[in-house]
């Protein structure tokens, strides 16, 4: 593996060599001194020309317990001023001694322009680009997933895939990089998927995925699914007439604490919810839902930068 | 060469005239002299230069009706002298310069200016368009009598990249041009459903997360445009259409008896969506590459006349302009140097279309769309001597380094396509003689 750009392409053995790596470094989050020497002397940049804080400090994070040295270079906007190209910034970075360079960035393919073009040669992982993709996150959701599947089958998650497990992601799949990798990764680990949106949140398209589409939430719960992603809604969709208000939004497709008691109601108990946050309370996941028990939101950040350390100590550490 | 221009004559030998059996043309002053035995008994034969063409196919000189030159106001992208030197290596002796140029050619200044800076390279006509409106703003209607009645003589009228998507602007437009038998050529694109569009909408930009631009757009423009073509009784010409509903709405128009023509691009008759999996801006363009589907419908609009003619939509861009993502990048591809190779490789390996077909949809009906007067024409005795000489059995790889023009943006870059232009005559001048450029007409042969 020399980038880490999409799940579209992820075979299912680098998948689960990623998580059981994971796993491993998981461990060392939970010791007393959180860091190891492997990438000691390797520097790891991050790019952000969108501000995502979480996903930077959760970079930083893993490429801090690995003991790399990191830049921070933050571009606000979408791009970095009128005049400085990607280009300029990516070398400039590498000038710098970047090895990696991780990358979050609005335009949809900016990771796989670095990747792919001569401009550099380090690694480069793909933080999120547009409403393309955001692979780490799809890692750290398949992560979760896997624990938690393992759990309630009894067994040891090393080694194993997502078999037999049904996911149900509810939103904005239209714009959501994470609904695209997520549909990616769980099917190549044995998920089934169903999306749940509605028809104006979904690409025309979406119909050639290997996924289920349903538009009713109720429908879609009343199937029992193993676990549940809320996606993030922007509420200037509504504006963009994507929907008549945030109020009817969160009526038909927010998880609200009456979809939460049908759960209990079903007896299904080993459902698990899910969100990437940051969370819209009350719009897209009520108060209660995100509070409930099964809310597995905080799990999903801790397990970032485990799968984040995993991503960076495969790409860095394999070429010297 | 030393001739001196004005008075060369050029004995062209064993030709397939649009590709039949090989005969002798010869070429004095700046028209066709003689066709066949006659050719080399003419005394005029005595003195000419002979060109070989054992084995070559001779073609009426291709009239583009879609070049983007860029000048006056890019030069950086391109000039007049760079984009007609590219236009005579491709097998042209007309381009239609389109009026997108800083300033906008909406004024007779301006389009008096391309005209002669036209002249001035001597390389090809360069016929320059008209802007329909205003600064191409869509708010008022430009001076279009005063640019027919100027030294350009404009005939064709666009606001090509940007729709005139006012419906009473273009039944204005339509209606005004027919007092000098002008043609408005729309760019069909609803604008308001293609607002940050990057690519066809559908299975793939759906997986790139890439805005999508919906054949819908392009269709429900053509679809009102022919209508009201047919209420004001006017002509009507569509740029560059990309999708198998265009085809079916202009089929239906046609069998209505509106006078309406299209066109399509080499670019759009090869390439899909697919392309844009790579991220590539190489391949980002307006209207977009389409699907398979699309291509093959457009490939067979073309053989059987419901698309009249190929426009390249030639679309050079400063490296800049595509050396970053996709969205960023600018819309554009270049064709003049590729559309012969494209063409032949697309319509008439596949026994689509003969050589015959091949001179009708880049020469005859782009020359009768535009009204230029002597392009076009018959390969026949007195016509003038504007004549394309193709290698059809050679094969090239395609190098965007190695073109005249100066935008590297070839989507084509490193494929195999068959097809060369040895020699372009351009009223009798030899532009390009053995696949190299040779000598513009200079200024004192223009008439
Ligand atoms: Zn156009």
């Amino acid at each position: 593996m020399k980038h880490l750009l999409s799940t579209y392409d992820l075979g299912r053995e680098d998948a689960v060599r990623i998580l059981d790596v994971a796993e491993e470094m998981a461990t060392v989050g939970t010791r007393e001194i959180k860091k190891l020497p492997a990438l000691r002397g390797r520097t790891v940049a991050t790019l952000f020309f969108e501000d995502s804080t979480r996903t930077r400090i959760s970079f930083e994070a893993a490429a801090k317990r690995l003991s790399a040295d990191v830049i921070n270079f933050a571009a606000k906007g979408s791009s970095v001023s009128k005049g400085e190209s990607l280009k300029d910034t990516a070398q400039t970075l590498e000038a710098i001694g970047a090895e990696a360079v991780v990358i979050r960035h609005g335009a949809s393919g900016a990771a796989a322009r670095l990747a792919e073009t001569d401009w550099i040669s380090s690694a480069v992982v793909n933080a999120g680009d547009g409403t393309h993709e955001h692979p780490t996150q799809a890692l750290l959701d398949a992560f979760t997933l896997r624990q938690h599947w393992a759990r309630v089958k009894g067994v040891d998650p090393l080694g194993t895939g997502l078999d037999g497990m049904s996911v149900v992601i509810v939103g904005d799949v239209l714009h959501s990089r994470v609904a695209r990798s997520n549909l990616w990764l769980l099917k190549t680990l044995g998920a089934d998927v169903t999306f749940v949106a509605p028809p104006t949140l979904l690409p025309i398209g979406a119909d050639a995925w290997p996924c289920t589409i349903n538009y009713d939430l109720d429908d879609a719960l009343a199937a029992g699914p193993d676990a549940v992603m809320m996606l993030r809604v922007q509420a200037e969709r509504m504006n963009a007439a994507y929907f008549p208000s945030t109020a009817e939004y969160s009526r038909r497709w927010g998880f609200d604490d009456a979809r939460l008691a049908m759960l209990d109601a079903r007896g299904l108990d080993d459902t698990i919810i899910l969100h990437p946050g940051p969370m819209n309370r009350g719009l897209e996941i009520s108060a209660g839902a995100a509070d409930s028990p099964r809310a597995v939101v905080l799990q999903q950040v801790s397990n970032g930068v485990a799968v984040r350390m995993a991503v960076l100590y495969l790409l860095l550490s394999g070429d010297h | 060469m030393t001739s001196t221009a004005a008075t060369e004559t050029h004995l062209i030998r064993g030709a397939s005239l649009l590709g039949g059996e090989p005969t002798d043309l010869l070429l004095a002053d700046g028209r066709i002299a003689a066709v066949g035995d006659a050719a080399a008994a003419d005394e005029r034969a005595q003195q000419a230069t002979v060109v070989d063409a054992d084995g070559l196919i001779a073609l009426p000189g291709m009239v583009d009706l879609h070049t983007h030159l860029r000048e006056p106001g890019r030069e950086d992208a391109e000039t007049v002298e760079t984009g007609t030197r590219a236009a005579a290596l491709g097998g042209f002796t007309a381009v239609h310069a389109m009026a997108n140029s800083n300033p906008v050619a909406d004024t007779a200044g301006v389009v008096e200016q391309v005209w002669s800076l036209g002249r001035r390279s001597g390389w090809v006509d360069v016929r320059p368009v008209g802007a329909v409106t205003v600064g191409l703003a869509g708010e008022r209607l430009s001076e279009l009598g005063a640019m027919a009645e100027s030294r350009a003589a404009v005939r064709v009228f666009s606001d090509d990249g940007i729709c005139v998507h006012d419906p009473v602007l273009m039944r204005r437009a339509l209606e005004y041009v027919k007092s000098f038998d002008g043609v408005v050529a729309q760019h069909a694109q609803e604008p308001r459903l293609t607002e940050g569009a990057q690519m066809n909408e559908g299975t793939v930009s759906a997986v790139l997360g890439l805005p999508g631009w919906p054949a819908v757009a392009e269709e429900s423009i053509i679809a009102r445009d022919v209508l009201l073509a047919e209420h004001v009784d006017s002509r009507l010409h569509v740029c560059h259409v990309s999708t198998a509903g265009s085809v079916d709405i202009i089929r239906w128009a046609k069998s209505r008896g509106i006078n309406v023509t299209a066109e399509v691009t080499p670019h759009h008759l090869l390439l899909t969506d697919e392309k844009a999996r790579t991220y590539n801006p190489v391949y980002k363009v307006n209207p977009p590459l389409r699907r398979e589907k699309d291509v093959m419908a457009l490939r067979e609009a073309l053989a059987d006349g419901t698309i009249d003619i190929i426009g390249t939509d030639h679309a050079p861009h400063p490296t800049e302009a595509k050396e970053c993502e996709w969205a960023q990048a600018a819309m554009g591809m270049t064709g003049l140097e590729t559309a012969l190779s494209v063409v032949q490789h697309t319509m008439i390996e596949t026994g689509m279309m003969t050589w015959a077909d091949f001179a009708r949809v880049t020469s005859t009906t782009p020359a009768e769309i535009g009204l230029v007067a002597d392009q076009g024409r018959p390969l026949a005795v007195g016509e003038p001597a504007n004549i394309t000489l193709v290698d059809a059995d050679a094969r090239w790889t395609v190098d965007p380094e190695a073109m005249a023009t100066m935008g590297r943006n070839s989507p084509f870059s490193g494929l195999e396509l068959p097809g060369r232009v040895r020699a372009t005559f351009f009223h009798g001048t030899a532009t390009v003689l053995d696949g190299e450029l040779n000598t513009p007409r200079t200024a004192g042969e223009w008439a």
